[in-house]
């Protein structure tokens, strides 16, 4: 099932055209991985996907992004889309303050107050991101106290505590060492089957690992989009493979 | 940019051509020992089985260190997959060229002119292994299709020798003993020549991604 539909996207900063008519179906309960040298445009297009670029001076984006079908830069509630298109960043940001409290801060924000609702909200998505067992006995704790690792984790479940439908990754495991990095890959495999999962990702063995779909981007535009079995194995665009196997970026 | 690991892939690609030169040799001592009677040549076409067995575990370990240290995809991937496939065909040839050799040796036999299509399957197998070991390392796909083409005319070939050695058998049965080891030599020859083809297809995969009858399908489904 197509969850997004992306058409005709073009992104500018300024006079810069950081995305190039891009025209993309991201299926559900899918992990999708966006490729492509620093620059290339592939964090501009995922924060697209949440309006994170609203937020940047001089960003104005023409072309449609269809959530569901429903246009996310028309008519829509900025919160709510947030809702449902969850992201994690590259370096762990908890808030400063308790485990508990950073993923109840989610719900708490969309009106949830009854205690009950809450924890049960808490350890669902402590569960879902598989740091329950880690943290149950320490949900008072400090998040500013876990290990790189943990905190990622920390800020997945902070992401699924609002139950969302898309989860958006801009490289995740990039600050973590080999084994975190592991157990998120494992997670966002995991999860896949009740979410849909945008990885932006520079490992090419991750996308690899994990993805059912590649999208390779350079200069702002889509160069390749495939299943990731092919297009790692065999790409149809020589820059695809001419990136992907070292000979530039 | 990657300097190192080209530099690992051209030794890779030298290391092919030394193994498949042993194969010929090996095929082409083989065929001399049997068509001129040169057991010394006979012994040498055995002796290279070491040789080549020793090439394939050398071949091995490069290749594992490739796909260890450079997490290979796309092309170089399947050059690497490929080379690893290829090495155990490479083998079995210089097992057969061995086997052939010890026949040769062990019945004192050679050709005569009953047996033209077995020296026509040497000439031509050996031209089978070259081409294919050539197809690898010049990435060239006409010349691995052209050698897994060229297998049907070995096979022909086989086919006759059949029908030489059931003649032979008819003209005096004292032959029999005769045309069975040549008929077991021709066997070989024609196994040789289906690992050429085998290495030819996966030199098809190295290059296209695609093995044989998936080309076919996806050009009939228009893909």
């Amino acid at each position: 099932m197509d969850k997004i539909i992306i058409e005709n996207l073009n992104l500018f900063y300024g006079d810069f055209c950081a995305l190039k008519g891009i025209n993309m179906t991201i299926r559900a309960n899918e992990i999708t991985a966006f490729i492509g040298p620093s620059g290339c445009g592939k964090t501009s297009l995922l924060k697209s996907i949440n309006r994170m670029n609203d937020l940047i001076e001089g960003c104005i984006i023409n072309g449609r992004i269809l959530l569901d079908g429903e246009s996310i830069y028309r008519d829509v509630d900025i919160n709510l889309l947030r809702k449902r298109v969850g992201m994690v960043f590259q370096k762990p940001n908890p808030f400063p303050m308790s485990v508990y409290d950073n993923v109840a801060f989610g719900p708490r924000t969309h009106g949830i107050r009854s205690k009950l609702k809450l924890d049960d909200l808490v350890e669902k998505a402590l569960r879902q991101a598989a740091i329950w067992d880690e943290l149950k006995d320490r949900l008072k704790k400090s998040a500013l106290e876990l290990s790189g690792g943990q905190q990622q984790r920390l800020c997945i479940a902070r992401a699924l505590a609002v139950q969302p439908e898309v989860l958006l990754m801009d490289e995740p495991t990039s600050a973590l060492d080999p084994i975190s990095t592991l157990r998120i890959e494992e997670l966002a495999v995991d999860l896949k089957k009740d979410y849909t999962i945008i990885i932006v990702t520079h490992n090419m063995q991750q996308a690899v690992r994990i993805a059912d779909s590649a999208a390779f981007f350079l200069n702002g535009e889509l160069i390749e989009y495939s299943g990731a079995q092919e297009l790692f194995s065999i790409p149809k665009d020589k820059r695809t493979e001419d990136y992907i196997t070292g000979r530039f970026g | 940019m990657r300097s190192r690991f080209d530099e690992q892939l051209k030794l890779l690609k030298t290391q092919m051509i030394q193994m498949g030169a042993l194969c010929e040799t090996a095929i082409s001592n083989a065929t001399k020992a049997l068509t001129d009677g040169d057991m010394e040549l006979a012994k040498r076409a055995i002796a290279a089985d070491e040789d080549i067995d020793q090439k394939e575990k050398d071949i091995e370990n490069i290749c594992l260190r490739l796909l260890l240290q450079q997490q290979p995809v796309a092309g170089d991937l399947r050059q690497i997959s490929s080379a690893l496939k290829m090495i155990t065909d490479m083998e079995r040839i210089g097992d057969q060229a061995a086997d052939i050799a010890e026949i040769t040796m062990l019945a004192n036999i050679k050709t005569t002119n009953n047996t033209n299509h077995i020296t026509e399957m040497a000439e031509a197998t050996i031209k089978m292994v070259t081409d294919s070991i050539d197809a690898y390392v010049r990435q060239d796909l006409r010349l691995a299709r052209a050698v897994i083409e060229y297998d049907d005319h070995v096979d022909n070939l086989f086919d006759m020798v059949k029908l030489d050695m059931i003649r032979l058998i008819n003209e005096d049965a004292d032959n029999g003993e005769y045309a069975i080891d040549m008929m077991m030599i021709a066997k070989y020859f024609e196994r040789i020549g289906d690992h050429a083809t085998n290495i030819a297809e996966w030199v098809e995969f190295s290059i296209t991604g695609r093995h044989k009858g998936e080309v076919e399908n996806d050009l009939l489904c228009g893909g």
